[in-house]
């Protein structure tokens, strides 16, 4: 068993969605202008948390969407296929700001792909970044808009987050 | 999710765990396909050969579009405009098109065991396309999707498939797909084309007609192989009609929510009533449009893999 350290237990993810959701109404005056994509796996699950946070902000339906990026990945070739996730996008982005949610920011390879595969549903007005964690060690110059957490980690520690699982509480977890 | 096979050379080798992992991974790039941009940069670089040594239409152009759609570079070859015809063999042609770095070959041939030599001797990811009466796996994975999509399930359905059996390789990939996934299998048609000896491969075989279709949530028909057969394996064209085609009388006697398949080209008026091919119980053009998709579903999951030397885990 690898060492384990809990860096966001329930009760922190649900805060740090709050001020993330809070900070997007910030940025961003008009509400209807916004839509949220989230990336599996992680990603689609906070974004809908997020939509309805930000539904009760700004009194409007928020929508969001799901966007698998495994076809636009730059690491297809030499390893096992990745599983393929549904793209569930049901509503245009053309001339609307894209937040993309994803729940770690590492390599920022992921989000390079997302915004490629964005381009191919329209032209967003703007695109902004929220995680929930940010471990650093970007291999791009890409940068997140929102972080719920900055955690410093070595190369050769993982970060898992656990979101509803049933039977069991939302974690963070960091593994040594 | 379970594949890590260099090649796609036939069903009778796959496990249900496999076979469903291209029907998962082919409903996702069924949805790509009702994208406004129908494209996605999965195989960018990568070139891929259709090595057609006997006439396709529908088949090739659903592989030269699916790879396509994965971006990757494609280059059709047909035996009447090759090198066959100065005596070249399978195994230097292939060898010629991997010195150009072909990535994949797709090959259909009317030798059966073709891919399965031809993947013995190139690096590249080899696809069977069809060989001879041996199989014809993806037309298989692209009605088992089919099937899927429309019934939600596959395991305890009654599918009967009615028609050339004997020289069929679409219906022997079928039967395997459709037995390994819990399907009841039976086989229907004239004794000459469908002998008891299927049995073995875990099928019921019938030659009455009325009590092949009457339970059927599937019947799928098969075209008669003109091309296959060294001599007539029955007297006729109109006795075939009369006595096993698909016509409005019989589709009545059927279950009212049984669909009809058929893997083209259909022969209006001999295995299948005009009508009842442009009808709602039809499934013809949807498994068309299916096919692309599991296509590219092989495309992508071949590429992954790494075949039993080298399996790397990602």
């Amino acid at each position: 068993m690898p060492e384990t350290l809990v860096i966001l237990p329930a009760a922190a993810i649900q805060r740090a969605l709050t001020r993330i959701a809070h900070e997007i109404a910030e940025r961003n005056e008009n509400g209807a202008d916004v839509v949220l994509v989230g990336i599996p796996v992680g990603g689609d699950v906070l974004a809908q948390r997020l939509s309805v946070l930000l539904g009760e902000i700004w009194q409007i339906p928020v929508p969001f969407g799901v966007l698998d990026v495994t076809l636009y990945r730059d690491d297809l070739g030499g390893r096992i296929a990745p599983a393929v996730h549904p793209t569930v996008i049901p509503f245009d982005v053309t001339g609307k700001t894209v937040v993309l949610v994803d729940d770690v920011l590492f390599s920022g390879r992921t989000t390079r792909a997302a915004m490629d595969a964005l381009n191919d549903f329209g032209r967003p007005k703007k695109i902004q970044l929220a995680v929930l964690v940010d471990r650093g060690h970007r291999d791009l110059p890409i940068k997140a808009d929102f972080v719920g957490k900055n955690v410093p980690t070595a190369l050769s520690e993982k970060v898992r987050v656990r979101l509803d699982v049933p039977g069991r509480a939302d974690e963070v977890i960091l593994e040594k | 999710m379970s594949w890590n096979r260099k090649h796609l050379l036939d069903i009778e080798s796959l496990t249900a765990a496999e076979i469903f992992t291209v029907l998962d991974t082919a409903r996702a790039f069924k949805a790509v396909g009702e994208r406004a941009i129908k494209k996605v940069p999965a195989l960018r670089g990568k070139t891929v050969v259709n090595l057609f040594i006997e006439p396709s239409t529908r088949t090739r152009i659903s592989f030269e579009l699916a790879a396509q759609r994965l971006t990757a570079d494609i280059v059709n070859f047909s035996a009447d405009a090759s090198s066959f015809k100065k005596g070249e063999t399978l195994k230097d042609t292939a060898r010629n098109l991997e010195a150009l770095n072909a990535d994949f070959i797709i090959i259909r041939h009317s030798a059966s065991g073709a891919p399965h030599f031809l993947s013995r001797v190139v690096n590249a990811h080899v696809i069977n396309a069809g060989d001879g009466a041996h199989e014809h796996p993806t037309q298989a994975l692209l009605d088992t999707f089919t099937i899927r999509e429309k019934k939600g399930k596959i395991a305890g359905l009654n599918v009967t498939i009615l028609g050339d059996i004997l020289y069929s390789r679409v219906a022997r990939s079928n039967i395997w797909a459709l037995t390994k996934l819990g399907a009841n299998v039976t086989l229907c048609g004239p004794s000459t084309l469908v002998p008891k000896t299927f049995e073995q491969m875990g099928c019921r075989v019938t030659h009455d007609v009325e009590e092949a279709i009457r339970d059927a949530d599937i019947i799928n028909l098969l075209r008669i192989q003109h091309e296959r057969q060294r001599q007539t394996m029955f007297p006729g064209i109109g006795e075939y009609t009369t006595l096993f085609g698909l016509t409005k009388a019989r589709l009545a006697r059927t279950k009212p929510d049984a669909l009809i398949m058929h893997p083209g080209p259909i022969n209006r008026g001999v295995e299948i009533d005009s009508d009842i091919a442009d009808s709602g119980r039809s499934l013809i053009l949807e498994q068309v449009t299916n096919g692309l998709a599991v296509r590219m579903a092989v495309l992508f999951l071949v590429n992954g893999g790494q075949g039993p030397h080298g399996v790397t885990v990602g």
